[in-house]
């Protein structure tokens, strides 16, 4: 980024390192969320529904998981898609791949749980009715999730929200490569570090509004599905 | 229909992905370096000089030494660009580099509070320097994180007769991050540390700081380039991590190095050819 300047300037200027900047952190949490809704929101239902011997004991570990540091997420994952690593060879360490795989890892678990307790509320409403009609749990999980999709909607926000914000496990598996791997939050880190505490703030103040405008959207989507549903 | 609904997440999901991998380009190369090369800006001005003449995007991953050797040893990078001579010719006996080369140097300089808290300021000779800090008791930042800075830093107690490891007290601070983190924690708190020039003249949350002792002999920060050793690691991009270490101690590079300043003063000094550097 250009020296001396403020967020604001950048921002007016559009200038176009701080875009790829915005873009690349758009795009490595919204995959994250997307890949860690996929796993995320049919494992929460299928625990919402399911009963079996340690399930209680699931449910503690996956709520607990929900708190996962992002620095040791991305040691892991580090460890892992090192050239020295059981997974070197597919070469994606310091990649937006990379980051994108880091976190999905964080915030599958933030989805999962949240989903489950989603479902469970809702199951309570539809037992009786899905099992007169004698529909399976397969059948359940995706009707459950179908009809509480709009509140399922939080899940995803709470994800994006975590993954959008966290530098922990990007920097460490991106490497906050300038013009490849390079988000918000680890530009943010990068002025901190180089004393340029306003336009440090600056960013930090775009990375706010652009999680406000995320929200917003997702907000407006489910007002008009609601609408639309009826 | 859900189920139709979610054929078209997947496929966007699958559409992302595919996307995503084409973040990766073919010419390009993972550089280890340390966090003075890159916070100084010296990587902004002579990379796209580079990337111009040959085409090679050189993707920098800047840590502290001792991490960016760790980097170069698990081959997850092509060349290593760091400051620690001791610490890169173990890298090159160990057979994890091909052959280290000299680039270029600056210098390490001690700052401290403008108030002159151990009455140092303006004296040359490090080694006095920091004697006088520790019998002062006068607040330190150490890096503590094995970065080239960090080793010299090591280095200069040990030259002081001074075992830091064992004869600190709550005045010198450890805080195990980089550059300018160390900067940023001396400036709210009026201490003195050890930093290389570069960052020092790049650096804008100086605060109270000020250069208390620069000068000395000892305070020379050589700064070496290996390629990450193809044998050890087969993915090694060998042909274009060459090029740029052949570009860094050509004419070519060692003119662009010497052109990057800050307010008219230069950062960096080129010395591919001086012996035994």
């Amino acid at each position: 980024m250009p020296e001396n300047v403020s967020a604001l300037q950048l921002v007016l200027a559009g200038d176009p390192a701080l875009y790829a900047i915005v873009r690349l952190s758009l795009i490595v949490s919204l995959s994250a969320v997307l890949l860690a809704a996929l796993v995320g929101l049919p494992f929460g239902a299928w625990l919402a529904l399911s009963r079996f011997r340690g399930r209680e004991g699931a449910i503690v570990i996956l709520n607990a998981l929900m708190g996962l540091p992002p620095v040791v997420v991305g040691l892991l994952v580090f460890l892992l898609l090192s050239r020295s690593g059981p997974l070197g060879s597919w070469g994606i360490l310091f990649t937006p791949q990379a980051m994108i795989v880091a976190q999905t890892i964080l915030i599958a678990p933030i989805i999962a749980a949240l989903a489950r307790q989603t479902i469970e509320d809702l199951w309570l409403e539809y037992r009786d009715e899905l099992q007169a009609m004698n529909v399976g749990t397969l059948g359940s999980v995706v009707t459950l999730l179908w009809d509480g999709r709009f509140s399922l909607l939080t899940a995803l926000l709470a994800g994006f929200g975590r993954a959008a914000a966290e530098v922990g496990a990007v920097i460490i598996v991106g490497g906050n490569i300038d013009g490849f791997t390079r988000t918000m939050t680890t530009a943010i880190a990068l002025e901190t570090s180089k004393g340029d505490l306003p336009l440090a703030i600056g960013l930090g103040m775009i990375l706010i509004v652009i999680v406000v405008l995320v929200n917003a959207a997702a907000w407006g989507t489910r007002r008009f599905g609601e609408r639309m549903a009826g | 229909m859900p189920t139709r609904r979610l054929f078209i997440v997947m496929a966007a999901a699958a559409s992302l992905l595919a996307s995503s991998a084409a973040f990766s380009q073919e010419k390009s190369i993972v550089v280890a370096s340390t966090t003075s090369t890159q916070d100084s800006g010296l990587f902004g001005h002579i990379l796209p000089l580079f990337k111009k003449k040959t085409g090679i995007d050189v993707r920098v991953v800047s840590q502290g030494t001792g991490q960016a050797l760790d980097t170069g040893r698990r081959g997850d990078a092509d060349v290593v660009f760091v400051h620690a001579k001791r610490q890169e010719e173990k890298f090159v006996a160990d057979g994890f580099g091909v052959r280290r080369y000299p680039v270029m140097y600056n210098d390490f300089i001690l700052i401290g509070p403008k108030s002159n808290s151990a009455g140092i300021n303006g004296t040359k000779d490090i080694v006095a320097a920091l004697k006088i800090v520790k019998s002062n008791g006068a607040p330190f930042i150490s890096r503590g994180d094995k970065s080239g800075t960090h080793a010299a830093e090591l280095r200069l107690w040990n030259a002081a007769g001074i075992d830091i490891t064992k004869d600190r007290g709550a005045w010198y601070k450890e805080i195990g991050q980089g550059m300018g983190a160390a900067l940023n924690t001396a400036s709210a708190s009026n201490a003195y540390v050890l930093a290389d020039r570069g960052t020092w003249l790049s650096f804008k949350n100086r605060g109270e700081l000020v250069i208390a002792v620069e000068g000395d002999n000892r305070l020379f920060n050589q700064y070496g380039v290996m390629l990450v050793n193809p044998e050890k690691h087969k993915h090694v991009k060998k042909e274009l991590g060459q090029a740029f270490v052949d570009w860094l101690i050509s004419a070519e590079g060692q003119k662009a190095i010497a052109d990057y300043k800050i307010d008219g003063q230069q950062l960096f000094f080129p010395n591919a050819n001086a012996p035994g550097a």
